[in-house]
């Protein structure tokens, strides 16, 4: 199969997760759509790294995959205390930061 | 193909391990190695010694090793070598960011230990996993405790700054960015006071930063789909070889500088920059605000000069849209604001517009006068965020505009250093802040971007404006009963104020030396 149609899968998986950061409300969504916009980033890199012929692509996104684990641990560290203290995850009620 | 047949030749030469080992240059990147390590004893010290000795080990060693780092950096004067493989550029230009960033952060480190300030303790909260307002953190409160992860959290977001100006390919620079971020990003949300302020600071940081380095990601994924290679170098020589290059480079190169123009705080990539900067704790915000500044305007300038240098004619006018807007957008939204750490805020939007000018000048003056204004920018900063965490009233720290009405007539001293660096942040002769601005300038006219270097000024008037807008508040008006008062601070913070204002002044006065030390670093290597 012609590797340049995983990049095109890449491009609307990322496209997905940037809609999804803009358009849902709830914390853990938006965190979501990012992580899928990293893997997004993981599958272009490792279909480049094939239509290239060299391994750089494969070893970035190992190094994607540690950092995007680390992004969770801190992320999510970050959404439970939000949502201890409102009892809600939703981004829209954090709102007291304005103008 | 050259390091495969290497790869091979080892093979043939030892039956052993296919892969060559890469050849480091330790003591080009012992600077960062020394943050790394004392980073990592750090979070030791948290999981082995005792609640009471945490405080005193992490100040020995937070402290000691970034003077041992600094003296490395200085004995590293001259170096100019690429190292790790290619993945790191010790050069001038990364040398004089380190440096710069070793000592403002010694200067946030002294704000963030001050606990004089403060009756309750210092400015975090004693744990950071209680609830607002719960019984659990009064117990805590009154028990002192302190939450004394901050330290190893701040050495880790120093290790990633310190190599952000310094990655020579685009991977590393990914890694350095998130290093750089992810503890900032848990120390925005650790304020003792006003604690959903905080928590919500960190949440929008958190996920606006996270958005915006799957962009920085997203755009290296398809340089690398273009030119074959993650290095800085690479990719310059692919541009130059394929000039015809397509929507592949067009895409990557947007989505790479969205990220890094979001870290800079960038209009239309600056929403994060008043809400993070507000809730967090105010050493904190003065920490970040000077050192994040710093490292993603050396790596910015990095990824400009030497990777997209050849697509200078295709990334140069939406640039200058950027630039204009963010100049404009900082000055006159700051006019509009009634908090002091949030009209701050969008004067350091404002700021980066006007560094970006000196960016665009793509020149060698370009990067001096970036590098000079960037110095003067960050220690302005932390002295000016230190007065701000000695102004207080009964609730903690008056942020309020109003509650500084008259603060000159009560505190004249802090209130006439607060207002030189007001002066300072406005451009006015004698202080730092007009020898960068000039420089700057100076860099644009000389590259032929007249008009930019006219708004640029007309953006400063309008900055001017509301810098002056404080000084005439705190001076030319009464004191009355909201009136904020000013804490006597220990030390540390009398240390890191001091040297806020000494490097303001003495920079405006006499810039010779640094704008020496800017103009030999050179130009970036290749």
């Amino acid at each position: 199969m012609n590797p340049s149609n995983y990049v095109v899968l890449s491009a609307v998986l990322f496209s997905i997760g940037a809609i999804g950061v803009l358009v849902r409300r709830n914390a853990i969504i938006v965190f979501m759509s990012v992580e899928l916009m990293l893997n997004a980033a993981n599958l272009a890199f490792v279909a480049f790294a094939r239509m290239n012929g060299n391994l750089d692509g494969q070893v970035v996104a190992f190094f994607v995959m540690v950092v995007a684990a680390s992004e969770v641990v801190v992320g999510l560290a970050i959404i439970v205390t939000i949502f201890r203290t409102r009892r809600s995850a939703s981004i829209d009620e954090p709102n007291l930061l304005k103008y | 193909m050259s390091a495969l047949a290497s790869a091979v030749a080892v093979v043939v030469a030892d039956e052993g391990t296919p892969f060559d080992l890469p050849s480091i240059n330790y003591s080009a990147i012992a600077p960062i190695l020394i943050i790394f390590g004392a980073a990592i004893v750090s979070v030791l010290v948290e999981a082995f010694a005792p609640r009471r000795a945490r405080r005193p080990m992490q100040l020995v060693i937070v402290i000691g090793s970034v003077i041992a780092a600094l003296v490395v950096v200085i004995s590293l004067a001259g170096t100019r070598l690429v190292t790790a493989e290619g993945a790191i550029a010790i050069d001038g230009p990364a040398l004089v960011m380190q440096g710069t960033l070793l000592v403002v952060s010694l200067l946030g480190a002294l704000l963030m230990a001050e606990r004089g300030i403060d009756p309750l303790g210092d400015a975090f909260a004693p744990r950071a996993s209680t609830l607002p307002g719960s019984e659990d953190e009064k117990q805590f409160t009154q028990r002192g405790y302190l939450q004394t992860e901050i330290w190893p959290f701040f050495l880790f977001a120093l290790t990633g700054m310190l190599v952000f100006p310094a990655a020579n390919d685009l991977l590393l620079m990914f890694v350095a960015l998130e290093v750089m971020s992810l503890p900032l990003y848990l120390l925005a949300g650790m304020a003792r006071r006003r604690r959903l302020l905080s928590q919500e600071a960190s949440l929008k940081y958190f996920l606006l930063g996270a958005f915006s380095s799957a962009f920085f990601l997203y755009g290296t994924a398809m340089l690398y789909g273009f030119s074959g290679t993650v290095s800085l170098v690479g990719i310059a020589d692919a541009l130059s070889a394929k000039p015809s290059e397509g929507a592949l480079v067009a895409i990557g190169m947007a989505l790479l500088l969205v990220g890094l123009l979001f870290k800079v705080a960038a209009v239309p990539f600056h929403q994060w920059t008043p809400d993070a900067y507000q809730g967090a704790p105010t050493p904190v915000t003065g920490f970040m605000a000077a050192t994040v500044k710093i490292a993603a305007f050396g790596a910015l300038l990095r990824v400009l000069y030497v990777s997209l240098g050849g697509m200078r004619w295709d990334w140069e006018p939406m640039l200058w849209i950027i630039a204009v807007l963010t100049m404009l957008v900082g000055s006159i939204v700051a006019v509009t604001q009634t908090d002091i750490k949030r009209m701050l805020a969008y004067s350091s939007i404002a700021q980066a517009g006007f560094i970006l000018v000196g960016v665009l000048a793509v020149s060698p003056e370009g990067l001096s006068s970036s590098m000079f204004y960037l110095i003067a920018y960050a220690f302005t900063t932390i002295g000016a965020f230190a007065v701000v965490s000695m102004v207080r009233d009964a609730n903690g720290e008056a942020t309020h505009l109003s509650k500084w009405a008259g603060l000159g007539k009560k505190s004249p001293l802090v209130a006439s250093i607060f207002a030189v660096f007001m002066l300072a942040l406005a451009g006015i002769p004698l202080t730092s802040g007009f020898i960068g601005k000039f420089g700057v300038f100076t860099a644009a006219v000389a590259s032929g971007a007249v008009w930019l270097v006219i708004i640029a000024v007309v953006a400063s008037l309008i900055a001017a404006f509301f810098y002056a807008r404080v000084i005439v508040l705190m001076f030319f008006s009464d004191p009355g009963p909201d009136t904020a008062s000013v804490v006597v601070p220990s030390t540390f913070t009398t240390i890191a104020l001091a040297a806020g204002a000494t490097v303001t002044i003495v920079l405006g006065i006499v810039p010779q030396p640094v704008l020496e030390l800017v103009s030999n670093a050179g130009i970036f290597i290749r």
